[in-house]
């Protein structure tokens, strides 16, 4: 059987690896390419770079950073960041991407999932959505969690389903940087009207948050974190042993 | 040197840096002279069945790479490119294979019950058979793929998965080998078995 997969996310501004808690205050960890090579080297079973950068001279250095990945790292990679059409899903396949990460692209203009399923394939289009409670109701936020879309993210992930998206990243702003485990709530709410991966993310403070999440909602497919493995106080390995001795198939 | 088939389907990105990180040369063409000219010949590819044969067929490579092979240049489909070796698709309509390994490519929803198609992901290698590219693996070793039609488990599979189904993740008939997964998406396990093709 498929395994589930345990993914470092690296956010990337001006050709660094940084970090923010509840998407502000922004951190430099690390440059991406180290980074890659070590979890990469502990049993990652895909990495997510997302460029933060809004700048054009920042661009290039991100696409510079995942030519360099891709050339030595040769486990999945998928790309965020500033894909708003064709062109943008475009530029970063050809330098080493996998699978293509939609988000605030995908707000503006929905119609991008359908037109880059059509000529990438599913397989190859993640809807990556922010979303956070408000007044009891799981709303979609766009702009790196800044802007409140009024979206109701059940029907907007029911929708990027339909028009093709091959795999959806829920982000959850509330719990993000909280390290109290993952939103289990809408993690579940979410993966209820999907039929396809679904990877979880923000929340995560230990290893005992990732076997929680498996073993609670065995339909989510991964589990993405950031902070907690750029530090080393969590181990990718470690989560992937503790998930093994769980009766969780992984690949180790 | 090996030449990767350069047809107009898929990102061959990842697979040549992953030839060019193992040492091997490697060049990207549809060129029929470099393709002849190397020891070695990689069909990748992604998408779907009837456009990818579409697409081969329109650059008179169909009958051309079936020479090579016929010749004993031994050959690695890989993925979709895998699945073309076969007889027969049945990807949106009925379509011909390049008929190197026998056998047929059938659609995943049919054999699966409740489980995500697209297949994506991790998933372990089960050997069946003695398989020179798989010289360097070792039976329950994880493999990367993505795909939502396979060639069920037969004679000339050499390696197969579990997803609802047996899945054929390596086939071979003689010279012409198969991989249903991403070689140059699995790891260290992915390069081993790149480095066994190109020691052939």
């Amino acid at each position: 059987m498929i395994t589930k997969r345990i993914i470092p996310c690296l956010d990337v501004r001006d050709g660094r690896v940084v970090k923010g808690k509840n998407f502000v205050g922004i951190r430099d960890v690390d440059d991406p390419v180290n980074l890659g090579r070590r979890y990469n080297a502990a049993g990652a079973d895909e990495l997510v770079f997302y460029d933060i950068t809004a700048s054009s001279e920042g661009r290039k250095l991100f696409i510079d950073v995942l030519e360099r990945v891709a050339s030595e790292i040769f486990i999945p990679l998928t790309v965020g960041g500033g894909i708003n059409n064709l062109d943008d899903f475009d530029r970063v396949l050809k330098s080493g991407a996998d699978k293509v990460s939609v988000n605030s692209g995908a707000i503006r203009d929905p119609s991008v999932i359908g037109a880059a399923a059509k000529k990438y394939g599913d397989q190859c289009v993640v809807l990556s959505m922010d979303v956070k409670r408000v007044d009891g109701r799981f709303t979609v936020f766009g702009k790196g969690g800044r802007e409140n879309t009024g979206l109701d993210a059940i029907k907007w992930a029911k929708r990027g389903y339909r028009s093709g998206a091959g795999e959806l990243v829920l982000n959850s702003i509330d719990t993000d940087g909280v390290r109290g485990g993952f939103d289990l709530e809408l993690l579940e709410a979410v993966s209820d009207v999907v039929d396809i991966p679904v990877v979880a993310s923000g929340g995560a403070g230990k290893t005992e948050d990732f076997i929680e999440l498996f073993k609670k909602l065995p339909r989510i497919d991964a589990g993405l974190a950031a902070g907690i493995f750029h530090s080393g106080e969590v181990e990718i390995s470690d989560v992937k042993k503790a998930l093994k001795e769980a009766g969780i198939e992984v690949r180790i | 040197m090996i030449a990767i088939v350069d047809y107009g389907v898929g990102n061959l990105f990842s697979l040549s840096a992953s030839l060019k990180a193992l040492g091997i040369d490697a060049v990207v063409t549809g060129d029929r002279k470099k393709i002849a000219a190397a020891d070695k010949i990689i069909l990748p590819g992604v998408g779907a069945f009837g456009d990818a044969k579409r697409n081969l067929d329109e650059r008179d490579l169909t009958g051309f790479i079936k020479d090579q092979a016929s010749n004993g240049k031994p050959l690695l489909g890989i993925c979709l490119g895998m699945q073309l070796l076969s007889d027969v698709g049945y990807e949106y309509g009925v379509h011909e294979g390049l008929g190197l390994i026998p056998g047929e490519v059938r659609p995943l929803t049919e054999a699966v019950k409740g489980l995500k198609v697209p297949a994506m992901g991790w998933n372990a290698l089960k050997i069946v058979s003695e398989c020179p590219i798989l010289k360097y693996t070792s039976d329950g070793e994880y493999v990367y793929y993505v795909h939502s039609f396979y060639v069920p488990k037969g004679e000339y599979t050499a390696a197969y998965s579990e997803y609802g189904t047996d899945v054929s993740g390596v086939t071979r008939n003689g010279n012409v080998y198969g991989a249903q997964f991403h070689p140059e998406k699995s790891g260290a396990t992915g390069l081993k078995i790149l480095k066994a093709f190109e020691e052939l």
